[in-house]
């Protein structure tokens, strides 16, 4: 299913966080959504999980206005997994992935069998069902992930979108959780920070700068030299990656090195 | 702990540990309607209960007896039981709705919102069209303003700030007993230190057969419908961003779960006036063995707090008898220490065990 945001503008106390936002993912699609820090990411995220809800434009899924959907219609249609790490109350992890069962189910409706089973199955193929018993507060921050990944998948939703799902996790568990993402079919759109990353990860990539969206398109077309400087003002140099042949960028810390090799003192 | 949390995991073990609880109660009360100025064994007890329940002979001689049992003494112990159930369903729901550990109907300032409208009411003779269920009502409008004012104050931007919340509510709170006292004061010839000692404090003196059809109904009730909302309570516990992400709508099931929750404490402080600490307590000793999952929580928190409200308010009319303690005295007195102990054991987050 496609997920298309379109004209999305958002203004909270006078600010404009996101400004007349267009952006496509196509059905299948990985499309990242990179930029600073307070470019908007997160914000144009919350708009497509219906935790906020835009000053103007709209967010299509299918051919569906989202606004026109109710609050269960969408949930069974996009997952999230959101940045709001800290669950207080000691919930098991399997208790916590069949709450992902919560937009199909009625009242307190009890899980049928074959729920039952899409959350074992979720479970397996995160590799956390031996954890299942154990209480979430208990676990590292990559077995949360995992959880809260697994609880999206049993959501059963065409499209997921991800809030900087890498944040505090170590490398490996960073790489394990983006390849998660890949070969589901889903329509994912994910804010990344790591733009080596977001580059390996994602079909296409989206770069916010102060609510506005400067580039669009592969990552070969949107991560150049020119655009991580004028965006993130740092410099770097883009090379292919030996194996995957994907655009990865190599920084330089200040004081940069030259192009004669030499240190530069200014 | 783990062993018990096993066994209250699995459907059949839960309904074990509830009918036991059940039974628990059951004898509680038995044993609270016997003791009192006149002590009437357990089995004396049992016999006239079932005489009143499934008609019996009664001998001319037990007359007093089945009177102190059957008019005077069951009502209140129900009262005590249907109390202290409704108070901790109300505290496990607005812990899970406010996401703060710390928070109950007593903390919150519903409790003597609920107490400003049941003297108001009184005091007034305001809402006489409702006839008795005026102070009832007096007191649910109290609480419901009481939670709106609290949760308004301690919100910016929609966002629900749970430490500014706690602030909030405590300092309503006294605020609330305060405009009660004034309310009790003004009014000339008026036992007020008694009656603001009532409401401030709690006791289930003033009950009676009559009082309870309609706390019954509305604790009853209450803690179904919160049942019922388990899930969205279990969803809502996980943060707003994320209850959205799962169709709950965070902002509408706050508001309608706090009405629910003030109607029933405004039912309950118009008959008890308002006692702290059952809400806040209970609900974190019913989450050490039942872990998070609210079906489960709910269950075990209204019937042990059905349980402990029994004892309380038989120790609050024979620890000093023949005077009786306010129940809030109880209730802190127990209540502080387990708070302290709970919140200072290492691990412990909010029902982590």
């Amino acid at each position: 299913m496609d997920l298309a945001l379109d004209g999305l503008s958002v203004v909270t106390d006078g600010t404009s966080l996101v400004r007349d936002l267009s952006l496509k993912a196509e059905s299948g699609q990985v499309v990242g959504l990179v930029g600073p820090n307070g470019s908007g990411k997160s914000t144009a995220l919350r708009c497509v999980y219906r935790a906020l809800r835009p000053n103007s434009g709209s967010v299509l899924i299918g051919d569906a206005d989202l606004d026109t959907l109710t609050m269960r219609a969408s949930s069974r249609a996009v997952a999230a997994l959101t940045q709001e790490g800290s669950v207080e109350l000691d919930f098991t992890v399997e208790e916590v992935v069949a709450l992902g069962r919560a937009p199909h189910l009625r009242g307190n409706q009890r899980l049928g069998a074959r729920e039952r089973d899409l959350c074992q199955e979720a479970m397996r193929q995160l590799g956390i069902h031996h954890l299942a018993r154990r209480g979430v507060l208990t676990l590292s921050g990559g077995e949360r992930q995992r959880v809260l990944l697994a609880r999206a998948f049993v959501q059963e939703t065409q499209i997921l979108v991800l809030d900087e799902p890498t944040n505090h996790l170590d490398v490996r568990h960073q790489v394990e959780l983006l390849s998660f993402l890949r070969g589901r079919g889903l329509t994912v759109l994910v804010v990344l920070h790591d733009l080596n990353l977001a580059s390996a990860a994602c079909d296409r990539l989206g770069v916010l700068s102060q609510g506005r969206l400067l580039a669009s398109g592969t990552p070969w077309d949107v991560l150049t030299a020119e655009l991580v400087s004028q965006v993130f003002g740092v410099e770097a140099t883009v090379v292919p990656h030996p194996l995957t042949g994907d655009p990865q960028l190599l920084y330089s810390l200040a004081p940069f090195t030259n192009s004669s090799g030499r240190h530069t003192t200014s | 702990m783990s062993g018990v949390r096993g066994l209250v995991a699995s459907r059949a073990g839960l309904a074990a540990t509830c009918a036991a609880l059940l039974a628990v109660l059951l004898g509680s009360s038995i044993v609270a309607i016997g003791v009192g100025p006149a002590v009437i064994t357990p089995g004396e007890t049992a016999r006239h209960l079932w005489a009143a329940l499934a008609g019996g002979r009664i001998e001319a001689g037990e007359v007093t007896t089945y009177r102190i049992i059957w008019e005077i003494r069951t009502p209140r112990v129900l009262l005590a039981g249907l109390v202290g159930a409704g108070l901790s369903a109300a505290g496990v729901a607005i812990q899970a709705l406010v996401r703060n550990a710390l928070a109950d109907p007593f903390v919150l300032g519903l409790s003597s919102g609920a107490s400003v409208g049941a003297v108001g009411v009184t005091v007034s003779g305001g809402l006489a069209a409702l006839g008795v269920h005026a102070v009832s009502a007096g007191a649910f409008i109290g609480a419901l303003a009481a939670s709106l004012l609290v949760y308004a104050a301690s919100t910016t931007r929609g966002a629900l700030s749970p430490l500014r919340l706690v602030l909030t509510g405590v300092a309503m709170s006294f605020g609330f007993q305060a405009l009660m006292s004034v309310i009790v004061y003004s009014v000339p010839g008026s036992e007020a230190t008694s009656m603001i000692l009532h409401w401030t404090m709690g006791g289930f003196g003033a009950a009676s057969w009559g009082v309870l059809p309609v706390l019954c109904a509305v604790v009853v009730l209450g803690v179904a419908a919160l049942h019922r909302d388990a899930r969205a309570l279990d969803v809502m516990s996980l943060g707003d961003e994320t209850a959205s992400s799962l169709g709950i709508s965070p902002d509408r099931h706050r508001k309608r779960l706090l009405v629910l929750v003030s109607l029933m404490t405004g039912v309950m402080v118009a008959v008890s006036g308002a006692i702290s600490f059952t809400g806040l307590i209970v609900p974190h000793l019913a989450r050490m063995v039942a872990g998070a999952a609210h079906t489960r929580v709910l269950a075990l928190a209204s019937l042990s707090g059905a349980v402990f409200m029994v004892w309380v308010d038989l120790a609050a009319r024979t620890l000093v008898a023949p005077r009786e303690l306010p129940l809030g005295v109880i209730t802190a007195l127990i209540g502080v220490p387990v708070f302290i102990t709970l919140m200072r054991r290492k691990g412990y987050m909010f029902g982590g065990g």
